[in-house]
């Protein structure tokens, strides 16, 4: 028996342009895209009038927590909160406990990820136990899928071990990301170092820790021609020395997290631990640096940081608590926010959220090794995987922590008020989120 | 008189303001007047309850903020920190919210976490939170132990009486404020309440000990260390703890002294009546010369001194409504 649905009325967001189009999908396949299409007998009918219909977001950088920081999260939570948001796959860091740094737990994660409501790849350590020391197996991991591999959390303080870790990574074709601070630099650091650092009394994380480790990296890079990608970026100067080296022919890319496109280190003023964050909340300038980066291409990507913490991990002094913000259900109207306002061009939202990711996450081809993901972030077209996302540009709806998927409610953005609503989001054909509802 | 500090949580210098500042010090001259009296004590705040909760090991503020207390005649409940609770792993919420459930009035808090006392201050349902000690953010009593023992040097020379100058004695007059500047809340303080005061605040120390970025602070950074002190009125002599003198911030304490300490030699580049202050304790031969500290122009006795009347002024502030100290 074949399963229909027809995605009526509304604005499909194509690579270039965007065009009134309804979209047919069958059997979770793309096999009609055109104006007013016939309803076929037994269709499901997904309203879209007035609203984007895009490809299903694709976030590179998700703390499910699973296995091990169940408490803040697990796969099945993630998901959720990310299907909410408009995502239809998210890439797992594995700085969970254990790490995720041999095929044993690449398997657990691929697993529980199979049993979501999402499609979760996961991202394998560079070092065994994310510990900076020697490399994990690569190759053990790659064999599962695995294309993606960092020590995130950390950044990979040795510049020998980063160096080796590329040559082998390249050997594989895979991608080494790195978070980059240099700890000696960051220290104790647990906000932006600045006046108001000093003033605060808080030990600053310095950009010059961020700078000095990119800097490194893309060196690194263009000597062994390892495919790098940057996570997190945060400062102007982060963004200017990516932007210098892409000039160079470096294979870099690199992403920026919402926070880092909206918040500012004044959030800090009162220690709340809220805004803490690695790297932390820098300026205004930083900012506007960041957007401007983003809508150059110089910054390729949005990814999340979506990093769920317990509560009791973060009502803490503001030095002792733990460093993170949950950002997956959110993403696309902060996005947005950040990117030109309600006049934010929806093709490039979708660029950064969705195709340009996808392709950095090596989503973009369906894949039968890792239990069969589908292909993501790709053209709106007969043959194409249906995963899909119904965005109302005019809905604004307000955050509150009642309505978190996650377990977790460390949300910076409590009381906003956000442009744009997520109202269907389709995975392989599947409407995982219907008018606003996670419907598993 | 209008009150901006009664009733208030007192967390840093910048919340009391140059009113509220000049009010705390006038309420702490009148109990200076207690201290001198047979029977030390007065009912002021009787039945009230002061929780001291020092979280890192301070004996002479607690012992100070405790005696202030008793004086004013509050019940004190003193938490000793390395018996506690927090040992078995309970967080400062809990523990807070424990203390407040059996009915304080007030929170003395020290803390090494800069900000802890704004958090506790979020935490709490009614009790005022006074600040004694956070990081190396904020220790207004101390500031204001300072602004105190100075103004009544000054007054006392000037022939003035101390609590009719207000802090017209402040106005135009060069602080300087040597040593460790970033990992002191001292300093933060005393530089928010000079200034505050009107007076011109400078501040030295070794590049690697000046705070990363003062630019949006009221002061200027002094190019010539011995010229700043020639044209000082105060020097303000910070504590230099041995840590920082390991190699990490400086070579060695040897060379701090050598280079930035208030040796007897530096202090003949002083202005006859100059006055140096220390918030101690004083590490004598690293920061300051025995002879420097021994001599008459350190006020650094009288300062220890003061710290009991100002804490009773500030517990008492804090705990007196709005309404109640403007009838004063």
């Amino acid at each position: 028996m074949t399963d229909h649905m027809l995605i009526r009325g509304g604005t499909v967001v194509h690579r270039e342009t965007t065009t009134r189009s309804d979209v047919l999908v069958v059997d979770g396949i793309i096999s009609l895209v055109g104006e007013h299409l016939d309803i076929p007998a037994g269709a499901t009918i997904v309203d879209a009038e007035g609203c984007w219909v895009g490809p299903g977001l694709v976030d590179l950088h998700t703390h499910l927590r699973e296995p091990g920081g169940e408490e803040a999260e697990t796969v099945a939570s993630g998901a959720r909160a990310g299907v909410l948001g408009g995502y239809s796959a998210v890439m797992a860091m594995p700085n969970t406990f254990p790490a995720i740094d041999c095929s044993a737990v690449v398997a657990q994660v691929l697993a529980l990820g199979q049993a979501s409501c999402l499609d979760v790849a996961v991202a394998g350590a560079i070092t065994v136990g994310r510990l900076g020391e020697r490399l994990a197996p690569l190759a053990e991991m790659a064999e599962l899928g695995v294309t993606f591999f960092t020590d995130d959390g950390t950044g990979v303080q040795n510049a020998g071990l980063m160096r080796r870790a590329m040559e082998y990574a390249r050997g594989l074709n895979v991608v080494i990301a790195d978070h980059c601070e240099d700890e000696a630099l960051a220290g104790d650091g647990c906000m932006n170092e600045s006046s108001l650092s000093s003033e605060l009394g808080l030990v600053g994380r310095p950009a010059l820790a961020e700078e000095v480790m990119v800097a490194r990296d893309l060196a690194l890079a263009q000597h062994t021609g390892c495919d790098l990608h940057l996570l997190h970026l945060s400062t102007v100067g982060s963004a200017a020395l990516v932007a210098q080296a892409k000039q160079a022919g470096v294979n870099v890319t690199a992403e920026v997290a919402p926070h880092h496109l909206i918040l500012t280190e004044e959030l800090c003023r009162e220690y709340d631990p809220l805004y803490k964050v690695h790297p932390p909340l820098r300026t205004a300038n930083d900012v506007e640096a960041l957007r401007m980066a983003l809508r150059s291409g110089g910054v390729d990507a949005v990814a999340t940081d979506h990093a769920p913490h317990a509560p009791e991990t973060k009502d803490r002094p503001f030095a002792e608590a733990t460093p993170g913000m949950l950002g997956l259900q959110h993403a696309f109207a902060l996005t947005r926010e950040a990117l030109g306002g309600a006049d934010a061009d929806p093709v490039l939202l979708f660029r950064v959220l969705s195709r340009t990711p996808a392709k950095i996450a090596r989503l973009t081809q369906s894949d039968q090794r890792r239990g069969g993901h589908s292909a993501h972030g790709g053209e709106i077209a007969v043959g194409e995987d249906a995963n899909l996302v119904v965005i109302d540009p005019e809905g604004r709806p307000v955050v509150r922590s009642e309505d978190l998927a996650s377990k977790s409610r460390n949300t910076p953005y409590e009381g906003r008020t956000l442009l744009g609503a997520v109202r269907h989001t389709i995975v392989r054909g599947e409407v995982v989120v219907n008018d606003g509802v996670a419907q598993r | 008189m209008s009150s901006s500090a009664a009733g208030q949580h007192l967390l840093a210098i910048d919340d009391l303001g140059s009113e509220g500042i000049e009010e705390l010090l006038e309420v702490a001259e009148a109990f200076g007047e207690v201290e001198r009296r047979s029977v030390r004590k007065v009912p002021t705040l009787k039945g009230k309850v002061v929780a001291s909760l020092f979280f890192e090991e301070s004996t002479r503020t607690r012992l100070s903020f405790e005696t202030a207390a008793k004086r004013l005649s509050a019940d004190v409940l003193s938490l000793a920190v390395a018996s506690s609770s927090v040992k078995k792993g309970e967080s400062l919420r809990d523990t807070v919210e424990t203390i407040e459930a059996m009915g304080i009035d007030a929170v003395v808090l020290r803390h090494k976490s800069a900000g802890a006392p704004h958090q506790v201050a979020r935490w709490v349902n009614r009790a005022r939170v006074i600040n004694a000690g956070d990081g190396f953010h904020q220790h207004p009593t101390q500031a204001l132990i300072d602004l105190f023992t100075v103004r009544q040097e000054l007054s006392l020379r000037r022939g003035q009486q101390s609590e009719r100058s207000g802090l017209s004695v402040f106005e135009g007059l060069n602080v300087l404020v040597v040593g460790d500047i970033r990992h002191s809340r001292v300093a933060r303080s005393q530089i928010q309440a000079y200034a505050l005061a009107g007076a011109i605040v400078t501040i030295a120390s070794p590049g690697t000990l000046l705070p990363d970025d003062v630019s949006s602070w009221p002061v200027t950074v002094a190019e010539n260390f011995e010229d700043a002190l020639r044209s000082a009125d105060i020097v303000s002599v910070l504590r230099m703890q041995e840590e920082r003198g390991s190699g990490s911030f400086v070579p060695s304490l040897h060379e701090f002294t050598a280079t930035f300490g208030m040796t007897e030699e530096r202090s003949m580049l002083l202005k006859e009546n100059a006055l140096i202050t220390h918030p101690g304790p004083m590490v004598r031969g690293v920061e300051i010369a025995s002879r420097v500290a021994d001599d008459e122009r350190c006020l650094v006795r009288k300062q220890v001194a003061n710290g009991v009347p100002i804490r009773m002024a500030a517990l008492f502030l804090a705990l007196s409504s709005p309404e109640e100290a403007s009838r004063d």
